[in-house]
C-alpha cells in the first residue's frame, strides 16, 4: 500500500511539471498568433487559453490519453511485472520534462509529444524488450507526424485561397469580409464541436446518437455564428485608419473571426497535449490502484481535471511573458492570415486527438503557416528556421529516449 | 520559436525606401531654382539636402538587402523585390550626380530656356512621385495576392506613370532643341555639360518608369 502511495505520489508530481512545462511554453505557440494579429489583448488570451485548454483536456483529451497510457507499451508482456510499467512510465515523464528544460533553455524547437513518445518506446524497448513496444502504432504515430503538418498547410491553403478569391481581390472587400466571415465562423465552430461531441464526450460519461450529434454541433455553430455577424455588424469604418491602410477595416472583422479560432486553437492543443502529461500519470495509477497491467478500468476524469489545471497554472505563471514575447514578433500574421493558419491546424489537431493520435502541435501550426505562405499570404518565411524547427523531432526522439532508459534504470534499483 | 520562422518582411522598408528618394528627387525643384537665380547659398543647402537623403536612401538600401537573405521565402521572387530597391535608389543616386555637377561647375543655366527647364525638372519629380505612389500600394498587393481589383488599381497608377514618363521625353527633346538654338552664344565645354545635366535630369523619370516596369512584373507573377 505504502509504495502504492509513493507511485501515485511521484506521478502525480511529474505529470504536473510536465502540464506546468507545457501550460509555460507549448501554449504560447497556440496562442500567439492571435496575440501577434492583435486579434486578442495577453489578458484576453490568457483567458481564451486557459478556459479553453482546461474544457480541451476534460472533454477531448480521454483519447489520446489512453494511447499514451495504453498504446505503446504492450501491457500483456508485462502482467507479471507491473512495476515495470510503473518505473517505465515515471522514467518517462521525468526524461520528457528534463529534456523540455534544456531545450527551452537553449531556445531549441522541441514538441512536447515527440519527447514523451520518445521516451516511452525508449523506455519500453531497451528496459524490458523490443517486443513490449506495439511498433505498428508508434508507426502510425510517426507517420502522422509528417501527415499532420502537411495536412494543415494544405487546408490553410484552401482557406487563404477562398479568402483571397471571396473577399481580398474583391472589389469591396469589407462588404465582402461582413458577408463571407460569419461563414467561416459557423465552420470553424462546427468542426470543433462535432468532433469533440463524437469523439470526447464518451469519456466524460455521455453518449449521443450520431443524428443529434450533428444537430447539436450545428445548432452551436449556427448561435456562434449569429454572435459573430452582431460583433461584425457593430464595426465601423475608420476612414482616418483606412487611408494609411486600405485592408484596416476588413482585418478588424477578422478578428472577430480570429477570436473564433484562438478557442478552437486552445481547445485542439488542450485536447491534444494534455495527453502527454496525463497518460503516463494515469498508467501509473491504473497499475498502482489494481496491481494488474491494462485493467479495463476507465480514465478517471479527475486525472485529466489535473493536466488541465496544471496547465492552466503553467500558463499563469510562465506561459504569460512567452506569450507577449513570441506574440510581439508575430506582425506579419494579420487576422486575416491567422485565422487561416489557426483554424486548419486547430481542425487537423482535434482530428487527430478525436483519433487518439498524440500529434506536434506546434509543427502542425509551422504547416499551416507555410500553407498561408503558399497560397501567398505572408511577406517572408524564413526557410532556415523551419528546416530547424522540423529537424529538431529527429533529435528529440533519441534524447526523450536516451534520458528514460537511463531514469528507468535508476528508478529499478532506488524504488521499492 | 514559431515567431522566428518569420522572417523580416521588406513591404514597408520598400515603401519607406522609395519616400527617401521621392524626397531627395524633389528638392531638385528648389535646387534648380536657387542654380538660376545663380543663389549659390541657397542651392549649396539645397544640394546639402540632397546629399543626406540620397545617404538615407543607400543606408536603408544596405539594410534591406542585409535582411533579405536567400533562405526567406515570399510571395514574388526576391530577386524582383530588390531590383526594384536599386531603380528606387537609382531616382536619388541621379539627383545627386545632377546637382553634384551644376553645383560643382556653378553652372550658369540660360535664361531663355530657364522656365521651360525648371517645368522638365517639375515633371521628372512628379514621375518620381508617381512612383513612390505606385510602390506605397505594394503592402495591400501582398494583402490581396496581386490580383483582382488592387492589381487593377495599381495598373492604373502605372499606366499614369508612363504617361508622365512619355511627356518627360518630349519635354527633354523640346528643351534640346531649345539650347540648339542658344548653344553659339555660349561656352562650348559649358554647353556640353549642360546637355550632359539635361540627359541625366531626364534618367530621374527613366528610372521612375523603371520603377514601374518592376512592379508590373510583380503583378505578372
Amino acid at each position: 500500500m505504502e509504495e502504492q502511495i509513493i507511485y501515485i505520489g511521484l506521478a502525480a508530481v511529474f505529470g504536473i511539471f510536465m502540464a506546468w512545462g507545457i501550460g509555460a511554453n507549448d501554449v504560447a505557440n497556440a496562442m500567439a498568433t492571435s496575440v501577434g494579429s492583435k486579434a486578442l489583448t495577453i489578458k484576453q488570451a490568457i483567458l481564451v487559453a486557459a478556459v479553453f485548454e482546461f474544457l480541451g483536456a476534460v472533454l477531448a483529451g480521454g483519447e489520446v490519453t489512453s494511447t499514451i497510457r495504453k498504446g505503446i507499451v504492450d501491457a500483456n508482456l508485462l502482467s507479471s511485472t507491473p512495476e515495470l510499467l510503473v518505473y517505465g512510465m515515471l522514467a518517462s515523464l521525468l526524461s520528457a520534462g528534463t529534456w523540455l528544460l534544456i531545450a527551452s533553455r537553449n531556445g531549441w524547437p522541441v514538441s512536447t509529444t515527440h519527447s514523451i513518445v520518445g521516451a516511452i518506446v525508449g523506455f519500453a524497448a531497451v528496459g524490458i524488450g523490443i517486443d513490449a513496444v506495439q511498433w505498428g502504432q508508434v508507426g502510425t504515430i510517426v507517420v502522422s507526424w509528417v501527415v499532420s503538418p502537411l495536412t494543415a498547410g494544405f487546408i490553410a491553403y484552401l482557406i487563404y485561397m477562398s479568402v483571397q478569391r471571396l473577399i481580398l481581390s474583391q472589389e469591396d472587400p469589407l462588404a465582402r469580409a461582413k458577408r463571407y466571415v460569419p461563414i467561416y465562423i459557423f465552420f470553424a465552430a462546427f468542426t470543433i464541436t462535432l468532433v469533440t461531441i463524437l469523439k470526447g464526450l464518451k469519456h466524460v460519461g455521455m453518449d449521443i446518437s450520431l443524428t443529434n450529434s450533428y444537430l447539436l454541433a450545428t445548432g452551436i455553430a449556427v448561435a456562434i455564428a449569429l454572435f459573430g455577424m452582431v460583433m461584425i455588424q457593430r464595426i465601423k469604418p475608420d476612414p482616418k485608419a483606412e487611408k494609411k491602410q486600405h485592408f484596416y477595416t476588413v482585418e478588424k472583422v477578422f478578428a472577430v473571426l480570429m477570436v473564433v479560432t484562438a478557442c478552437s486553437m486552445a481547445f485542439a492543443h488542450g485536447s491534444n497535449d494534455v495527453a502527454n502529461a496525463i497518460g503516463p500519470l494515469a498508467a501509473v495509477i491504473s497499475v498502482a490502484q489494481s496491481g494488474i497491467v491494462g485493467a479495463q478500468s476507465a480514465l478517471p476524469i479527475w486525472v485529466l481535471f489535473i493536466g488541465g489545471v496544471g496547465i492552466v497554472i503553467g500558463l499563469a505563471t510562465f506561459g504569460v511573458h512567452v506569450i507577449a514575447t513570441v506574440g510581439k514578433k508575430i506582425t506579419q500574421l494579420t487576422p486575416s492570415r491567422g485565422f487561416a493558419a489557426e483554424l486548419a491546424a486547430a481542425t487537423t489537431i482535434v482530428i487527430a486527438s478525436g483519433t487518439g493520435i498524440p500529434i506536434s502541435t506546434t509543427h502542425t501550426l509551422v504547416g499551416a503557416v507555410l500553407g498561408v505562405g503558399l497560397a501567398r499570404g505572408i511577406e517572408a518565411i524564413d526557410l532556415r528556421v523551419v528546416g530547424r524547427i522540423f529537424v529538431s523531432w529527429v533529435v528529440t526522439i533519441p534524447a526523450g529516449a536516451f534520458l528514460s532508459i537511463v531514469f528507468f534504470f535508476i528508478f529499478k534499483t532506488v524504488l521499492p | 520559436m514559431l515567431a522566428n520562422i518569420f522572417g523580416t518582411s521588406p513591404v514597408m522598408p520598400l515603401e519607406k525606401h522609395v519616400g527617401i528618394a521621392y524626397k531627395c528627387v524633389k528638392e531638385l525643384n528648389e535646387f534648380f531654382a536657387a542654380a538660376i537665380a545663380e543663389d549659390w547659398d541657397r542651392a549649396s543647402e539645397a544640394r546639402d539636402r540632397v546629399t543626406q537623403l540620397e545617404h538615407e536612401a543607400d543606408d536603408l538600401k544596405k539594410e534591406i538587402r542585409i535582411k533579405l537573405p536567400k533562405s526567406l521565402f515570399m510571395p514574388v521572387p526576391r530577386e524582383d523585390l530588390l531590383e526594384l530597391l536599386l531603380v528606387q535608389d537609382k531616382m536619388a543616386n541621379r539627383a545627386k550626380d545632377v546637382s553634384g555637377i551644376v553645383f560643382g561647375r556653378r553652372m550658369v543655366i540660360p535664361t531663355s530656356i530657364a522656365d521651360e527647364f525648371l517645368e522638365f525638372v517639375q515633371r521628372n519629380v512628379d514621375a518620381a512621385k508617381q512612383a513612390r505612389k505606385s510602390v506605397r500600394e505594394l503592402d495591400e498587393l501582398f494583402t490581396s495576392g496581386f490580383r483582382g481589383a488592387e492589381a487593377a488599381l495599381v495598373e492604373g497608377l502605372l499606366e499614369e506613370l508612363d504617361q508622365i514618363e512619355t511627356d518627360t521625353d518630349d519635354r527633354q527633346a523640346a528643351l534640346r532643341w531649345s539650347l540648339f538654338e542658344v548653344e553659339k552664344e555660349y561656352n562650348p565645354v559649358d554647353v556640353m555639360f549642360l546637355y550632359q545635366v539635361i540627359e541625366m535630369t531626364g534618367e530621374i523619370a527613366d528610372m521612375a518608369e523603371r520603377v514601374g516596369r518592376r512592379l508590373e512584373l510583380l503583378l505578372s507573377h
